[in-house]
């Protein structure tokens, strides 16, 4: 029985510690970003004096607004784009699903950086100016292939049938989505929503390419003063940032997992 | 019965218009000329492709992939016994929850958060020093083995993802029945367990190595001069020397590197499955 015990245990030490490996870095930043103390690594007590400064920072509170706005509009045309080609695909055989698949599929495996350069050089070639709208375009265009992969996972668990059924008992097509797939799809969507937020409110690689100097988001401000080196501010701003993304992503999965 | 035509041609328009045609100018401007005034000029060439031979470019492609590779390495033996315990444990869903989580979060924030662990004061260095392991703080921050630990750090879950999902369909019985047909320990691993994961152990290296070499922003922050990697070298070229035709050159080279690995990998899962 002994060695057993001790294998067992063995067992739960590792998994353990690679879990400690992945969070203590996230930890330690959130424990500095309330110390009491600008240079040193000893504790000197909590203080939230940190996240006051930042409060004070005006560029980077419109940095901030900028990259909500950015990623509540992104968010909003992808997953309203992905949910409407899901329940095309989902009610009709289409001969587009394969080509529609391969595209989504090309945008998964295309390195970010190769797709933030081509956008660079598209927006060139148009000549549409790099602020906002650029940014909106490269968002959204990164986020369909995840919100399809989302939505489409779920949708698979219903039966097309239920649709069509309330098409029989005399409802409108209108009110056939909006009275019976969507109610079923929601949890989905709001995922997929979600998800979307969180990539572009976390996106540098993309982000980086197609910004223009008027219109600074968060991530890239994070990047500027990343490689300037640590401070407590900093400290501050990244948990801030941190918790955000996780707790949508924590919503997120439940939503899925619940309904599925 | 339809639903509104629309609906589908927009996805299409969308994708195609912003995902497919950059992706072609792509191309396309790695066959121009660099041009001060325009960026990219008419003359078509292949020097853009020829100076990537070049010893310079060479060097950097190689220490690139070598950091991708170590990378890949690192990530496969720290994440194949843990998709074996993951697999095994009775907690899997919540436990898996914790490894997606900063598959979505902020790569750029937790690469950060690396810093305070690494650098000469920090805390891995107090904790080596606290235990005699060592007699002065070593400079971890800054050198090739900062990079490959950011890299690894933040591709961990890539590599978790896909041989946890190809462990938790692998018929656990297939090593009962090894063993009452009499292999030892070595052989069920080596000829049972090893070549039913093979197919999540490939994918997960891919899911690895390849963005392994364009997450620039880790070198920058977390590497040293030395630390130049493929992706470096592109946004360099991009937004530094704004030599865009070359840019683009390296990203088709890039990409078809991608997709030359791609196409061995179901090249061979084909025949896995024959």
């Amino acid at each position: 029985m002994k060695p057993l015990a001790l294998k067992s245990l063995a067992k739960k030490s590792y998994l353990g510690l690679i879990y400690c490996l992945l969070y203590f870095p996230i930890l330690v930043l959130i424990l500095y970003s309330v110390n009491n103390a600008r240079f040193s690594l000893q504790w000197h007590g909590f203080s939230p004096r940190w996240y006051g400064e930042l409060f004070h920072d005006r560029a980077l509170w419109s940095a901030f607004f900028h990259s909500v706005m950015l990623g509540l509009n992104a968010s909003i045309i992808s997953t309203a784009v992905g949910l409407l080609a899901c329940v095309h695909l989902f009610l009709n055989r289409s001969y587009k699903r394969r080509s529609l698949f391969a595209m989504l599929l090309l945008l998964i495996i295309i390195p970010d950086l190769v797709l933030g350069v081509a956008l660079l050089i598209f927006f060139n070639v148009f000549l549409i100016p790099l602020g906002f709208f650029s940014l909106l375009i490269a968002h959204v265009t990164f986020s369909i292939p995840f919100v399809v992969l989302t939505i489409n996972s779920q949708i698979h668990t219903l039966d097309p049938n239920i649709y069509f059924s309330a098409l029989d008992l005399g409802a409108s097509r209108h009110k056939a989505l909006s009275k019976i797939l969507l109610p079923m799809l929601w949890p989905a969507v709001l995922s997929a929503f979600l998800l979307c937020f969180t990539l572009s409110f976390d996106d540098v690689i993309i982000s980086y390419f197609v910004a223009g100097p008027d219109f600074s988001i968060l991530p890239l401000t994070i990047y500027s003063l990343v490689k300037a080196g640590v401070t407590p501010e900093l400290n501050a701003l990244c948990s801030i940032t941190f918790l955000i993304s996780m707790i949508l992503v924590i919503i997120a999965h439940r939503l899925t997992r619940k309904s599925s | 019965m339809k639903i509104k035509p629309f609906s589908i041609h927009f996805i299409f328009a969308w994708v195609f218009l912003f995902g497919f045609i950059p992706l072609c100018l792509v191309v396309i401007a790695s066959f121009l000329t660099k041009d001060h005034v325009n960026l990219v000029s008419l003359p078509l060439t292949f020097s853009n492709y020829k100076e990537l031979f070049s010893p310079l470019f060479a060097k950097v492609f190689f220490r690139s992939l070598i950091i991708a590779l170590m990378t890949t390495v690192c990530c496969l033996l720290l994440a194949y016994p843990f998709s074996y315990l993951l697999a095994k444990s009775k907690h899997k869903s919540v436990l898996l929850v914790l490894i997606i989580i900063p598959f979505w979060t902020s790569s750029l924030i937790r690469t950060y958060s690396l810093i305070a662990i690494l650098k000469f004061n920090g805390i891995l260095n107090v904790i080596l020093l606290k235990a005699h392991l060592i007699n002065q703080p070593l400079s971890l921050l800054y050198t090739n083995f900062a990079v490959i630990t950011g890299l690894v750090y933040n591709l961990f879950p890539f590599m978790v993802l896909p041989i946890f999902t190809n462990m938790e369909r692998f018929d656990f019985r297939l090593i009962e029945a090894a063993k009452d047909l009499g292999a030892n320990k070595w052989a069920i691993f080596f000829r049972v367990f090893l070549p039913n994961t093979s197919g999540g152990i490939i994918s997960g290296c891919l899911l690895v190595l390849l963005p392994a070499m364009t997450l620039f922003y880790i070198p920058n922050v977390l590497g040293g001069a030395r630390s130049v990697l493929l992706g470096n070298m592109i946004q360099n070229q991009f937004l530094v020397l704004e030599n865009w035709p070359q840019g683009a050159a390296t990203s088709v080279i890039l990409t078809v590197l991608l997709l030359l690995l791609l196409f061995l990998y179901r090249h061979h899962g084909k025949g896995v499955i024959h």
